[in-house]
């Protein structure tokens, strides 16, 4: 059966797995479709079980529970080299003795495949190094040793291919770039990618599909425009951008909408945008939803009254501001600077407006911080 | 202004002072200098006197030839001493590489009962004074009634190099990056590939530099020699018996061109290296 493995295709699929290191839990009871042909993003911060992950499906490290398949064929103990997967490591592991040529043939060779030139040299296109071919890994800066892997990994054509943070030691320019480019590689050979990062702006720039990782569970999961504009935890909600996070409970519904109380002011929001599990309830609103009107303009929406700004910043294409709300909590608001309505003024007494659909609904058990205290600038831990 | 300052103070700088300033700044090269002269006077001294047109005992300088160097077999045993010392040498490096390599992959690589133990064992034929391995191995063959000669020293080389080799070895694997075998068999290498393919290449620097260690500790030993190897003279033996009564200037031959092939392999390695690096 495991002969078979390595020419299966299809949708990868973890089953229930589960990765314990002696008491500790690095990966927790995962349950994950990733379709066959997707650049699927692994999200969340270090230390949260993704290379773990990341490992199991590559046969380098043995799930405690749990099963993998590849189409219908199980691999959950089917060893490295009989997968059809291959991996970009998050420090490239170029052999330093083999010459770049010999790096990405290395994989053909071993299936033996005799005349591989061609396909190499095809592949050192691709990445646009060709004339790096009689290098040594050493000799090559790290951008370059990164399209090195990358070459080495899809010159096999896997049925999968794994990102372990393959941008994650390059410099936030070259960053963005290579962003672009793995993205437009993908396209290009049409192969599955899976891409592993902490960092959300990565992950909602290139993904077909995120999956947001916390301590070993997948939090949620879907397109880019879902989770940020829906988000179900906490967690997802501050980790993918900022999020208001208020207190409120469920007085009732009307029609699709639920009516809902925040300290004593009405608002509304579709039934269906919520997470709450009884009455008790987070309203969730992204900064940039809100808008801001000084008391006694016309507002539209959901209203909140009885702010006042507490602090403005001025930062170019919008404004920033902090509006303390008479229940004590500060809210962000996020004003474009394209209206041409002169800013407000510290201390203005203002009214916040948004549109119901905009809202979404937490339980009113979350840790509103969930998320928030995870830096995903930070560096990657090795 | 600021030249009036400059004059000022340079004559205020006693010259006791400055003298100390340029041995402070100059003592590291001045102890290399006392080091190095200290460590090739008697290298120095050893091909100095393979010149010497010396007869039978090489302790006068009486006249330079070259026809030491041009026949270095010619005083009589010296070659046969030599070529025992590089058969034993080699024997014992063939042996000691093989066995002490695989010691190291088993004590860097696996989990197995008795490991920290093993790790303790391999030291201890390098901690024990050579004098009491040589004669206990000799008791141990008179037990067996194995009669001291040719393999028995070969044996009781591969005894105390292995001990070096695994030291030599184990270090180099574990500074290999584990990743790199695990992103060989994720490119299709089964165990057997990755390591032929990636582990050996990676350590293989290691195991040179093991076996060279292991060769020139075979080849100048003589205490254990002495005892295990019977009636059979290695070179050690060789020069050590004719100390008595001069050595021949073949032996110093022999003995510079061991250090200048020492030398050059040294270099050549450091060439490659660099080489390397670039
Ligand atoms: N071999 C191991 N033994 C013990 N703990 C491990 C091992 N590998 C990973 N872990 C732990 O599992 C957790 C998840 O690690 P990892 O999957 O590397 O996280 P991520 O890639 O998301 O940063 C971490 O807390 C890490 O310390
Ligand atoms: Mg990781």
């Amino acid at each position: 059966m495991s002969n078979d493995a390595i020419s299966a295709r299809g949708d990868l699929r973890l089953t229930r797995i589960t990765k314990s290191y002696g008491d500790f839990t690095a990966v927790d009871d995962l349950t994950l479709t990733i379709p066959k042909g997707s650049f699927f993003a692994l999200l969340g911060p270090s230390g949260c079980g993704k290379t773990t992950t990341l490992r199991m499906v590559a046969g380098l490290e043995e799930p405690t529970v749990g099963s993998i398949h590849l189409g219908d064929t199980d691999i959950t103990t089917t060893r490295p080299y009989q997968r059809p997967i291959n991996t970009v490591f998050q420090n490239y592991a170029l052999f330093p003795h083999l010459s770049i040529f010999e790096n990405i043939a290395f994989g053909l060779r071993r299936r033996g495949i005799k005349d591989v030139k061609e396909q190499v040299d095809k592949v050192l296109n691709l990445v646009e190094l060709p004339h790096l071919a009689e290098r040594k890994p050493t000799q090559l800066s790290g951008g370059q040793q990164q399209r090195i892997a990358l070459a080495r990994a899809i010159v096999n054509r896997p049925a999968l291919l794994l990102l372990d943070e393959p941008l994650g030691a390059l410099d936030l320019k070259l960053r963005r770039q290579m962003q672009i480019e793995l993205k437009w590689i993908q396209r290009e050979v049409g192969l599955t990618f899976v891409h592993v990062t902490h960092d959300q702006e990565e992950a909602m720039t290139m993904a077909d599909t995120i999956a947001v990782m916390n301590e070993g569970r997948i939090e949620q999961m879907g397109s880019p425009a879902d989770l940020y504009d829906n988000p179900e935890t906490a967690f997802v909600a501050n980790f993918l951008g900022q999020s208001n996070l208020i207190k409120a409970r469920i007085e009732g519904t009307d029609g699709d909408n639920l009516v809902i109380d925040i300290f004593g002011q009405k608002i509304s929001m579709p039934k269906k945008r919520s997470h709450a599990v009884d009455n008790s309830m987070y309203a969730g609103i992204r900064p940039e939803k809100f808008r801001i009107s000084l008391v006694g303009t016309p507002t539209r929406g959901n209203t909140l009254t009885g702010g006042h700004i507490e602090d403005v910043s001025y930062i170019g294409v919008s404004t920033q501001y902090v509006v303390a709300m008479p229940w004590g909590q500060e809210l962000m608001v996020f004003e474009q600077n394209d209206d041409g309505v002169a800013p407000f003024d510290k201390g203005d007494e203002v009214v916040i407006s948004w549109e119901p659909t905009f809202t979404f609904g937490l339980r009113g058990d979350e840790d509103v911080d969930a998320g928030t205290e995870v830096n995903p600038e930070e560096p990657a831990e090795e | 202004m600021s030249q009036k300052i400059k004059d000022a103070t340079i004559p205020s700088i006693p010259t006791k002072a400055r003298i100390s300033r340029w041995f402070g700044r100059n003592m590291l090269r001045i102890y290399m200098l006392f080091g190095f002269t200290y460590l090739f006077i008697p290298v120095a001294y050893t091909f100095v006197f393979s010149f010497n047109d010396s007869g039978k005992s090489n302790l006068i300088w009486k006249g330079f030839t070259l026809s030491n160097w041009q026949n270095p077999c010619g005083a009589p045993e010296v070659c046969n001493a030599l070529g025992n010392s590089i058969k034993i040498g080699f024997l014992a490096t063939l042996f000691a590489t093989i066995l002490g390599t695989m010691i190291a992959f088993a004590i860097g690589r696996y989990k197995f009962k008795g490991r920290s133990g093993s790790n303790l064992l391999i030291f201890l034929p390098m901690a024990t004074p050579e004098i009491v391995l040589g004669a206990s191995l000799l008791s141990l063959f008179l037990v067996f009634k194995i009669n001291p000669g040719f393999w028995p020293t070969v044996f009781a080389h591969v005894t105390f190099c292995i001990s070096f080799v695994v030291v030599t070895v184990k270090a180099r694997i574990a500074s290999l990056d584990p990743r790199l075998e695990q992103a060989a068999m994720d490119l299709y290498a089964n165990e057997f590939e990755t390591f032929r393919r990636v582990t050996l290449p990676l350590v293989a620097p290691g195991i040179a530099g093991a076996a060279l260690l292991a060769f020139s500790l075979s080849f100048d030993d003589f205490i254990i020699t002495n005892f295990n190897s019977g009636t059979l003279i290695t070179f050690p033996k060789f020069v050590y018996i004719s100390a008595a009564r001069g050595i021949p200037a073949q032996a110093n031959v022999i003995g510079s061109a061991m250090f200048f092939l020492a030398l050059a392999i040294v270099i050549a390695i450091q060439l490659v290296n660099r080489k390397k690096a670039r």
